[in-house]
């Protein structure tokens, strides 16, 4: 298999903006040729746009903007987790030798249509994430005796990370006790708990170890990716206090980069709400189960950028297609030494965990210098 | 006869494979296990609270379906983790299932 790797980047700020989702695309892609001088249009071989928008022909429309002429372009939706399906699609094209140069990029609009899924009628009429989210917090408080103000400090954390990352949504650092008073969504959510849909763009560009070389100076390799799909159903989950889509993807993603999640510097775990942090890093295997808040706030009163240091969705915001690109975009900045006031030190091997429906489906990227 | 025909009806029927009589959950027209079609199951089916949480006056509950599938449905008493229970009302609005529990 064709070693694979990341070479450029570009990105948005997340805002509110009412955007056309065309122009949001080619921003964060235009950068990418415009900061880095060595990629040349014509070396890209693939375009892939992840977003759950519902524009037809959004890869095409994107190439031809960018004025390239690729050999393979088309959309990827896969809800929350586009964006590393994404990559992990790109990745595929180049280990094996369909593509040396991929570009992928991803966006959303504030009023996205993946919020709700449809199909799933066994919610009932209880479609809205905030049902499925207010589930597993009541299940996870239930199964581990946590208390709503433990959860609180995921989004006091992730809010004052955020202050660091001039792309974020969020411009506002909060106490537990903001939280715990933010508006009462249901008995187990607050707004505050909450990551916020929004308008926003992320592209990366991946390419083969040859071509890599010739043009970055900081590569930065793709050495474990691990996915596993539950179910599209939430009821199917087959437990509501943990991810059992993320234990397996991060098993098979840690075994094909030869790592321990002990070697592991820097991680961006799916928090679309307060409780999906620690139930994330349970599941990644960096707290044991029950204990992944107090891991949180450890790391929040010792000042630690480990855990979601560009905000997480809670502070970056979630425009759905682009969030798992800028989560690898961060782990990429993170290892090549460039995250400026976010900067973990040292970090030489990151992980990204993305995932779609309340983990009925999740990916896992390793991610060394 | 359809599930959704007869959900809209107020009526919740279950189907269940002919072949292989395992419950088939979303309602499909074929086993998801054996393939084989399925034919819908009138009864009394009984219910087990798995997980619930609130909003306003309402819980919204996890409710486990003759010890076989899960659906989201409205409870408005207090619900018991395990309590069993009955769906009391079911139908579709605006696209959109809907379940009752007592």
């Amino acid at each position: 298999m064709i070693k694979v790797g990341i070479a450029a980047y570009g990105i948005t700020p997340f805002t509110t903006d009412d955007k056309k989702i065309e122009s949001i695309l080619f921003e964060s892609a235009k950068s990418i040729f415009e900061n880095n001088s060595k990629i040349e249009k014509n070396q890209i071989d693939a375009v892939l746009v992840s977003t759950n928008n519902n524009s037809k022909y959004l890869a095409p429309i994107l190439s031809e903007t960018l004025g390239i002429q690729p050999k393979t372009a088309h959309s990827i939706e896969n809800l929350c987790n586009s964006g590393t399906n994404s990559i992990v699609s790109a990745y595929s094209y180049i280990a094996s030798g369909l593509a040396d140069v991929v570009l992928v990029s991803g966006a959303e609009r504030y009023d996205s249509p993946g919020q709700i899924l449809d199909w799933d009628n066994s919610r009932g009429e209880f479609k809205h994430p905030i049902f499925w989210a207010s589930i597993f917090t009541s299940s996870y408080k239930r199964k581990f005796s946590t208390t709503d103000e433990q959860l609180a400090m995921v989004s006091v954390k992730n809010h004052s990370q955020a202050q660091n990352n001039p792309n974020a949504l969020s411009k506002k650092t909060y106490t537990i006790q903001d939280v715990m008073e933010s508006k009462k969504i249901t008995e187990d959510i607050r707004l505050l708990d909450c990551s916020r849909s929004c308008t926003g763009s992320a592209s990366i560009v991946l390419a083969s170890e040859k071509v890599l070389k010739k043009i970055t100076d900081q590569p930065i390799w793709i050495s474990g990716v691990g996915q596993k799909t539950i179910s599209a159903g939430f009821t199917k989950n087959q437990s509501f206090h943990s991810m059992e889509s993320t234990k397996y993807a991060t098993k098979t993603a840690l075994q094909m980069a030869q790592k321990k999640i002990e070697d592991v510097d820097v991680v961006e775990v799916h928090d679309a709400f307060s409780v999906c942090e620690p139930m994330a890093l349970e599941a990644i295997g960096m707290a044991k189960p029950g204990e992944g808040t107090n891991l949180v706030k450890n790391f929040y009163e010792t000042k630690n950028l480990k855990i979601n240091p560009r905000g997480g969705l809670i502070g970056c915001g979630h425009p759905l297609g682009a969030t798992g690109i800028a989560q690898t975009i961060e782990i990429t900045q993170q290892l090549q030494n460039n995250a400026q006031k976010r900067q973990v030190e040292n970090a030489s091997v990151g992980l990204v965990h993305n995932m779609s429906a309340a983990a009925t489906s999740s990916t896992i990227l390793v991610l060394e210098k | 006869m359809s599930f959704e025909e007869e959900l809209s009806k107020g009526s919740f029927l279950i189907p269940e494979c002919t072949v292989c009589k395992k419950l088939v959950w979303p309602p499909t027209e074929f086993c998801d296990d054996c393939m084989g079609k399925t034919r819908l199951k009138e009864g009394n089916f009984q219910g087990k609270i798995i997980e619930f949480s609130k909003q306003n006056d309402d819980y919204f509950c996890i409710v486990e379906m003759e010890s076989s599938f899960r659906i989201i449905a409205k409870m408005t008493n207090e619900p018991q983790i395990d309590q069993y229970v009955k769906i009391s009302k079911c139908g579709i609005n605006e696209g959109n299932y809907f379940f009752e529990v007592s």
